[in-house]
């Protein structure tokens, strides 16, 4: 099979934009492409990467401007028509400004910017991005960020768990989820959570920098080939 | 005693560099709200203190932003003071 | 134009130095080129009184690529068609002043320096000095060679001391996250040392490394006139107007608080990003459309003009009324000295001007052309048709140099002549615990309640590893991005981070290090040893050094023992440099450290980069192996007390500094290549350096990285064994190998006649047995990992 298409959107400001492209290419095989985000048509590709950075800065609130850029309505569209977005870190605060994903990221509990390796118990193994995973499955790989801290009304967060649409939690090594393992104060110890119809992700870590032993891990590899995994089941 | 609210505006010094203001400036541009000439952004906040007098109140504000809310080399702090219900 | 002192005071300028411009010129300048002299022959842009000390340390070498000073940064050849590019600088008098804008436009400008050579910034290190966050640790002697005795040291600080020290330090580190974290450069590494001694004046060094194809690197000169000079970056502002000469360059700057605030600048991480990004694109992609490019550092646009067209001997010609501004009615004088952070000077060929402007317009960074290169060798600085200056470029650009004379202060006798002998052996058993309690003032030794005999060097180790100069830094490199960018194979933690380079198999491994407290005692080996530690760290990872940058911090040079200190320091650094095949690839000097009177301990810190010629070849510290062979290369483990001079240790447990410092440069280069030997042969499962702390806190850390275990009860300690456990004798690595591989180690020591020392074994019991000590990892782990936490909260 062909490898698949993914566009590594850049934003003014975003910083993941090669370590994605460079995971994804040179390490998992696929064809990824840096977009620059004054891009408005993304339909030559198979699967979005929104990726991690300080968009405009983070100023005003994380994602509030990068949301209207325009590659921004492209991206809606290619969500809408049900194929795979991942949003990591502050690709997924835009998507949350961007109401593709529920709630809001606020800064950490600790006030404290937060760079280090979690542990992540797989919660939803239905995602284009998450399929080769076993239900329960503990990955290990790190996050980077200030503002990570998950929020959402309770009602929100309730009808999250009620439709699986929870996809990470952070947990102890051993799978528990524990206010201990939780780094930045998250609702739930969510890490990552799906829209209504799953294609959609959004995740605070950064799987793109565990995908080689040699940068202490590969457990994010497993996202990256389950969208390839995901794509040829329906291919 | 009586309870006072402060609500305190600090923003940046006229002279010091705000990129978080030119920044949001070229965003409201780039959504077509050309007729924006500058940005300042600074941060607001509500504080609610006892004192028994409103002179006394202003004083014990005026004591927190010198000490903690602004910081003096880049920052300017002013706030109105009202009796809180 | 009769000039008065206070006019000359704003610019830090001597009378002399004033006629001597006058003699030069054959005139009076006015007020724009007065100006611009005081910035150009300040000490932070002139190197008056440092320069030419500098010429005695080597700048060459078989990979260096650059001359040294000559271009923003220094570059080696690290084969494979890349090379690597770094520097080093200095911003502790703005850090003083506001800590997070100072460190964190720090952190902008040393990266500014590394793309404006074309080069992907990839790495940054901080090397931070602070006064101590708390109380209970002692207050050993004098600070810097000031007028106090080497014994007995002055009274308890003031509690508002420890509260500013949190202050500049929480501020600092939230600096250097802030902006590295924002440009997506990862911060792998560093230091942060707290002494008495930089209480009033912390120490805010940045380092940045970036990788560039070879044949892609950029120059900063202006050359070929006719070609275009266009600004790239942030509208130019009032601030940081006389931060070079104002701030950098003379003493006592927060006696001048209120004054000089406007001289702190607001750094623009996110513009900064953009820059970066465009600067590049540029380099990489358009190299044909540009001939240099020049970084906007201290002085500004004053400094960044005339040292590209000095670079190139050519003139130039900058019309300010083209200088897109960010405050209404800004002066010439004004433009031409504001600090204004994230612009760049971009020299452009005729004609691609637009094809520059287009490029910087994608990448949505403003740009505006501003003036053009000239033959004749002069500045001329124009407001529209007005010319407000004219002034030679070599003039400018040749501040007059100063040798003066170095004398010790006398209390450098007083201090090496510290009698270690006479102390007691507090981690022997025979002795019992000399304690000196937390807090119960200087020299005072107390019995340690309960302690005696097994458990006094328990307890002393436990300390040293709880104590703030020693304890984990995690608190601190959480809060930085250290793995962005995907290279960081090592973090911060290790002797040296390493990274890959990616499309090759090499990798780099990158330290600082620098310890003021030996260069106080004694700064010709303090500087040498700055030096042989840094190399030595690299080696622990597996790398071999091969260049070093530096930032040399001092007092007041004009003092003669502070000159002494910079002439001893600055040899100490030569020789050692020399010893160890390391040139000095770039560097910056930062003077008048000091506040009223008392200067900061003589602080040359060293960046250090290593090769690794394979990156799967490197080394940790951890211990890998249960049942793996420990042993000491480089001396016997017994020391002599001599061992424990100005170590933590004398000053933690006994609260004295002093003593002779020692180093065998030519043993060093022996151990230095044993251990690579040994790494490279596959003999090594784990290498770490013995420094603060001595060998006790070496092994512990190398138990605490692995979760292993030592057992070195029976280890041959000698007569002193507080010297053999916790002294700081030179040239020591400890190599951890596999029981079937000691003969190949020892075949190797005694090759290179290495004196080498047997010290234990790993064990699965999680316990560090070694002489008297018997203390669990559990322990030892709260100790460390706890100590800086214990010390902000306290």
């Amino acid at each position: 099979m062909a490898p698949l298409r993914f566009a590594v959107v850049v934003f003014p400001g975003t910083w993941s934009d090669h370590d994605c492209q460079y995971s994804l290419a040179a390490v998992a095989g696929q064809d990824a492409r840096l977009v620059w985000h004054r891009e408005t048509d993304l339909s030559a590709y198979d699967c979005v990467v929104l990726p991690g950075g300080f968009s405009y800065g983070d100023y005003l609130r994380t994602g509030a401007i990068a949301r209207f850029s325009p590659v921004m309505e492209a991206v809606v569209r290619h969500a809408e028509a049900g194929k795979p977005v991942i949003g990591i870190c502050n690709g997924f605060q835009v998507l949350c400004e961007a109401h593709l994903l529920p709630g809001a990221l606020l800064r950490n509990e600790s006030l404290q910017y937060r760079c280090q390796w979690v542990h992540l118990r797989v919660e939803n193994t239905a995602t284009p991005f998450t399929n080769l995973c076993e239900p329960g499955q503990v990955l290990r790989i790190p996050i980077s960020h200030g503002e990570g801290r998950y929020f959402a009304d309770a009602q929100t967060l309730d009808a999250l768990e009620a439709q699986g649409r929870v996809a990470f939690r952070y947990c102890a090594p051993d799978g528990t989820v524990t206010p201990a393992a939780n780094p930045n104060g998250s609702e739930r110890n969510i890490a990552g959570i799906v829209n209504e119809i799953g294609n959609v992700l959004g995740m605070m870590p950064h799987p793109e920098r565990a995908c080689e032993p040699l940068m202490g891990g590969e457990d994010g590899l497993l996202l990256w080939r389950s969208a390839v995994e995901w794509a040829q089941v329906r291919a | 005693m009586s309870t006072f609210l402060a609500r305190v505006d600090i923003t940046l010094k006229p002279t010091v560099n705000d990129p978080q203001g030119l920044t949001i400036r070229g965003a409201l541009h780039s959504l077509g709200f050309k007729e924006v000439q500058s940005v300042r952004a600074g941060k607001y906040m509500e504080i609610r203190v006892e004192a028994a007098t409103p002179e006394e109140a202003e004083a014990r504000v005026t004591e927190m932003c010198r000490k903690l809310l602004a910081n003096p080399v880049i920052e300017d702090y002013r706030f109105e003071i009202e009796e809180a219900k | 134009m009769p000039i008065d002192q206070p006019a000359l005071d704003v610019i830090a300028l001597s009378r002399s130095e004033y006629e001597l411009i006058v003699e030069k010129l054959g005139r009076e300048p006015n007020e724009v080129e007065l100006g611009m002299f005081g910035a150009l022959w300040s000490e932070h842009c002139g190197y008056k009184n440092s320069r030419p000390l500098l010429r005695l340390l080597p700048a060459e070498g078989p990979y260096v690529l650059t001359r040294r000073g000559e271009e923003n940064a220094g570059a080696v050849d690290i084969g494979g068609g890349i090379c690597v590019v770094m520097k080093i600088e200095s911003h502790n008098h703005p850090s003083a002043i506001e800590p997070y804008q100072g460190a964190a436009t720090g952190v902008g400008g040393i990266v500014r320096d590394i793309f404006a050579m074309g080069a992907r910034p990839i790495a940054l290190l901080d090397s931070l000095r602070f006064g101590p966050l708390a109380p209970g640790t002692h207050i050993p002697v004098a600070h810097g060679p000031s007028h106090e005795p080497a014994r007995g040291g002055g009274p308890e600080p003031r509690p508002e001391v420890y509260a500013h020290n949190r202050y500049l330090f929480e501020g600092v580190v939230a600096g250097i996250g802030g902006y590295g974290n924002c440009l997506g450069i990862p911060t792998v590494g560093g230091e942060v040392v707290f002494e008495h001694a930089y209480s009033a004046n912390p120490l805010v060094n940045a380092m940045c490394v970036g990788v560039a194809p070879a044949d892609k690197l950029i120059s900063a000169k202006a050359e070929g006139p006719g070609n275009t000079l266009m600004l790239a970056g942030a509208d130019t502002g009032r601030d940081g107007i006389h931060g070079a000469s104002g701030l950098a360059s003379r003493t006592d700057p927060h006696a001048r608080f209120e004054e000089l605030r406007p001289a702190v600048q607001v750094g623009n991480p996110f513009l900064e990003k953009m820059l970066l990004e465009a600067c590049l694109d540029l380099a990489h992609n358009h190299r044909d459309w540009i001939t240099g490019i020049q970084d906007f550092g201290a002085a500004g646009l004053t400094s960044a003009a005339v040292e590209s067209a000095a670079r190139a001997g050519t003139g130039i010609v900058i019309d300010v009324a083209q200088i897109p501004r960010r405050e209404e009615g800004m002066t010439p004088y004004e433009v031409m000295l504001s600090e204004s952070q994230e612009r760049m000077l971009i020299i452009v060929r005729k004609g691609h001007e637009p094809d520059v402007a287009a490029l910087f317009e994608r990448w949505e960074v403003p740009c505006a052309v501003i003036g053009h290169v000239t033959d004749d060798g002069t500045v001329r600085i124009l407001d529209g048709d007005r010319e407000v200056a004219a002034l030679p470029v070599d003039i400018l650009s040749e501040a007059p140099q100063y040798t003066r004379e170095g004398e010790p202060a006398p209390e450098l006798y007083d201090l090496q002549s510290l009698d270690l002998a006479s102390l007691p052996d507090s981690a022997s058993p025979g002795v019992g615990a000399l304690l000196a309690a937390p807090g119960a003032g200087v020299g005072a030794s107390l019995a340690a309640p309960g302690a005696g005999g097994q458990g006094a060097a328990n307890e002393i180790l436990l300390r040293l590893l709880a104590s703030p100069n020693i304890c984990s830094k995690r608190w601190v490199h959480r809060q930085y991005d250290q793995s962005v960018l995907s290279n960081t194979v090592e973090q911060a933690g290790s002797d040296a981070a390493v990274l890959r380079i990616k499309g090759t198999p090499y990798g780099i491994a990158l330290t600082t290090d620098g310890n003021g407290r030996y260069c106080h005692v004694d700064p010709y080996r303090g500087g040498a040893i700055a030096v042989a530690e840094a190399a030595r760290n690299v080696v622990c990872a597996g790398a071999r050094p091969v260049a070093v940058t530096d930032c040399l911090n001092f007092g007041n040079p004009e003092r003669p023992d502070v000159y002494f200190q910079m002439e001893a320091v600055i040899h100490g650094i030569a020789d050692a440099c020399n010893a160890l095949g390391t040139p000095v690839i770039s560097g910056n000097v930062s003077l008048y450290n000091e506040t009223g009177g008392r200067a900061v301990y003589p602080t040359p810190v060293i960046g250090m980069l290593g090769l690794l010629d394979d990156v799967t070849q490197r080394c940790g510290m951890a211990f890998a192996n249960d049942g793996d062979e420990v042993f000491l290369l480089g001396s016997l483990l017994e020391q002599p007390v001599a061992s424990l001079a100005a170590s933590e240790y004398l000053k933690e447990v006994h609260g004295l500094i002093g003593g002779r410092l020692e180093i065998d440069l030519a043993l060093e280069a022996r151990v230095q290549r044993a251990a690579l030997a040994a790494i490279h042969q596959g003999i090594a499962t784990a290498c770490h350096d013995c420094s603060d702390g001595g060998l006790a806190v070496a092994l512990a850390e190398m138990c605490l990285a692995g979760g292993r275990g030592l057992d070195a009860a029976t280890a041959v300690l000698g007569a002193r064994v507080d010297a053999a456990l916790f002294g700081e004798a030179q040239s020591r690595i400890i190599v951890a190998v596999p029981p079937d591989r000691r003969q190949a180690l020892a075949g190797i020591a005694q090759g290179m006649d290495l004196p080498f020392a047997y010290a234990g074994r790993v064990t699965p019991e999680p316990r560090l047995r070694l002489g008297p000590i018997d203390v669990s990892l559990d322990d030892m782990r709260d100790a460390y990992e706890g100590g800086l936490e214990r010390a902000l909260t306290s």
